[in-house]
């Protein structure tokens, strides 16, 4: 007795293959929509970062004699009432809509992971408490909830600067929609991989409950959680134009795309490539999401794996 | 019974999209007739108990609801009666003490909750001496109208698409309805909307780009309302029907010999449409965000109207009547769907 080692004499066998993550990105790579909207999403993205130095002129110089019109050699697609660049406008609007949701859409994440996490992972009263609370707020309908809380964020004086206050208020009012959505998912999944056998065997090895959610239950729940995301994000460029469509959103001289929709909508009738190239460029974006993300769906969610 | 309700709801929809005002004595036969099926159901399913609980569970969600708006509008700094044209110091007292402005909140609070508890929202601070209700009331009918529209719309639109697609599936069928599917999904209500006055009111002069007077001015705002929930459910239905498909009972009711059709419309189609319900609570949430922009854009004198100048008024007891109006529906919607899961489907047992 004594001199047995509890090492096991063999060394522990390494899988051959690709790992779950390899394996899903080469999916993805296959599906050809939704690389060409990855592309095009980038280059979005690109043209947001790079603003300044891709727009002809500056999104609030107006030039009066060139009002209103319509596309041509000097202002590639046209200028609005003031006489602003239409193309600038758009592309600064690139700058506002995609921050604000990309933004939005990880301020949601972070507060939704953490409190579905906690909730699922804690169980009993806990959870029962904390997704009453969700209930309550998922009875609110999506609408009256941005309005609430946008008029709030309006009416408190935080900030001097009328369009960092917009913008604030935007963000606050989007993620308190968006997490409770998120919260529900993540504590779902949570609850579903909590009782898988591995993380039983963990815990039977002596492991705390830090080291479980970090090393077993996030890696595991990050699929599904990534292609919601993916989902997240057009759906906040939508909510974010609906506001700024119906006026609670930015204002001019500041751009959006809702903005600029809005702005279109008011001379429809005489000057429709106003509203044309907004609507234009938010479908692609919105369209290139949601190719994008039911990409991502196929290749990284077990759940469809194999199905078409 | 089921049948009977179906029948004379669909049938008074038909006549309120045709235009006919409906006779008070309808509408009452309506709601009598589907509070009927539903109190019939719970009764023969035994489901009073569940019934009851979701109902006392809605009751305390609009309360904590209501709770928390309040909360939320005292907490707005400014108050509903400081306007850019100051009011004399004893008017505004006056009118102050008349709505108990000058209470302490929580008197304030109890008073509402009071009111409502006998069914009364208050009176609204803008229009002076109009009831909540009564203008709540007024702009109901074209919302309602519109919501319900659409809804059907897309049902007829969307389910069908999604059966034909995976009926079709890999076939040029499948691929354009699914091309139109995405296309649907990723288009704003507002760019619909801007697109179809532009084409049929302006450039055409078919069909009338505002106001509610008849069908002739429900068919742009419905399609408008109805294109992005219309797109969701093709493709919920097509990812529904595909998996029904590959089941088991399918295999065998193909090797019956059953015709494709049978088998497409008796199994597959009864079979896959849970995942659509399911999907009906965020659509009628969604309908009721969306209706909101349509009503703006079409000038539609419909209920949003007031939720944005309630809003910016600080018309505190209109903002709080529509933002409750809004939930109940909401909730109430959730409780049919449910039950109707359990209707459709009767595995699915309701007692938690």
């Amino acid at each position: 007795m004594g001199t047995r080692t509890t090492t096991p004499t063999t060394s522990i066998i390494k899988p051959k293959g690709k790992s779950l993550w390899i394996e899903g990105y080469h999916r993805l790579l296959k599906n050809k929509a939704s690389v060409v909207s990855m592309v095009f999403i980038v280059l979005v993205c690109l043209m947001a970062i790079f603003a300044e130095e891709l727009s002809p002129y500056p999104f609030d110089e107006p030039h009066v004699d060139d009002a209103l019109v319509p596309p041509n050699s000097t202002y590639w697609l046209g200028t609005d009432s003031l006489g602003r660049d239409m193309l600038s406008r758009i592309i600064y609007g690139a700058k506002m809509s995609m921050s604000v949701a990309i933004y939005t859409s990880i301020i949601s994440l972070l507060i939704g992971g953490i409190y579905g996490a906690v909730s699922g992972y804690v169980g009993g009263k806990l959870d029962s408490i904390m997704m009453r609370f969700v209930d309550i707020l998922y009875a609110i309908p999506t609408l009256v909830l941005l309005i609430l809380v946008k008029v709030f964020f309006d009416a408190v004086e935080i900030f001097d600067d009328p369009e960092l206050k917009a913008l604030v208020g935007i963000l606050a009012a989007l993620s308190v929609v968006g997490w409770v959505m998120l919260a529900r998912v993540v504590r779902g999944q949570v609850l579903q991989v909590k009782q898988m056998a591995y993380v039983e065997a963990s815990h039977a090895l002596g492991a705390r409950g830090i080291w479980i959610v970090v090393k077993h239950i996030f890696p595991n729940i990050l699929g599904p959680i990534v292609v919601l995301l993916s989902y997240q994000i057009p759906s906040n460029i939508l909510f974010e134009s609906f506001l700024s469509f119906i006026g609670l959103g930015l204002q001019p001289p500041y751009s959006s795309w809702g903005v600029l929709a809005s702005d279109g909508w008011r001379s429809l009738r005489s000057f429709p490539h106003l509203i044309l190239y907004p609507s234009l460029i938010l479908f692609l974006v919105i369209l290139a999401f949601n190719l994008f993300g039911d990409g991502l769906r196929d290749a990284f969610d077990p759940k469809m794996r194999g199905k078409q | 019974m089921g049948g009977l309700a179906l029948g004379l709801f669909i049938f008074s929809v038909l006549l309120s999209f045709l235009g006919y005002e409906l006779p008070t004595a309808l509408i009452w036969a309506d709601v009598i007739v589907v509070l009927g099926f539903f109190g019939y159901y719970t009764y023969s399913q035994k489901i009073g108990a569940y019934v009851t609980k979701r109902l006392l569970e809605a009751g305390v969600t609009l309360f904590v609801i209501a709770t928390l708006t309040f909360g939320l509008l005292r907490v707005i700094p400014g108050g509903p009666f400081d306007e850019e044209k100051a009011l004399p110091p004893e008017v505004k007292a006056s009118i102050e003490a008349k709505y108990n402005l000058d209470k302490p909140i929580y008197v304030q609070y109890g008073k509402y909750l009071l009111g409502l508890a006998q069914g009364d929202l208050g009176e609204s601070y803008k229009y002076l001496g109009r009831p909540v209700s009564v203008m709540i009331a007024e702009t109901l009918p074209p919302t309602f109208q519109l919501g319900i529209f659409s809804l059907i719309i897309c049902y007829l639109i969307g389910i069908p698409a999604g059966l034909i697609a995976a009926a079709r599936h890999n076939s040029w069928v499948d691929s354009t309805a699914m091309v139109g599917a995405i296309s649907g999904v990723a288009l704003p209500s507002f760019v619909v909307a801007a697109v179809l006055i532009l084409l049929f009111s302006f450039e055409w002069s078919l069909l009338p780009a505002a106001l509610w007077d008849g069908p002739t001015y429900y068919i742009l705002p419905v399609i408008a309302l109805g294109t992005r929930p219309a797109a969701v459910i093709a493709r919920l239905t097509r990812a529904s029907v595909l998996e029904v498909i590959h089941s088991d009972y399918i295999r065998t009711a193909k090797a019956k010999g059953l015709g494709y059709w049978t088998i497409l419309f008796k199994h597959v189609l009864k079979n896959s449409l849970i995942p659509t319900l399911t999907f009906s609570g965020p659509l009628i949430s969604g309908l009721l965000t969306g209706s909101f922009i349509i009503e703006f854009m079409f000038a539609i004198p419909g209920m949003g109207k007031h939720l944005i100048q309630s809003v910016t008024n600080r018309d505190y007891p209109l903002i709080l009547g529509m933002t409750l109006l809004y939930s109940a529906i909401l909730v109430l919607a959730n409780l049919i769907v449910d039950l109707l899961y359990s209707y459709f489907d009767p595995r699915i047992k309701l007692d938690k």
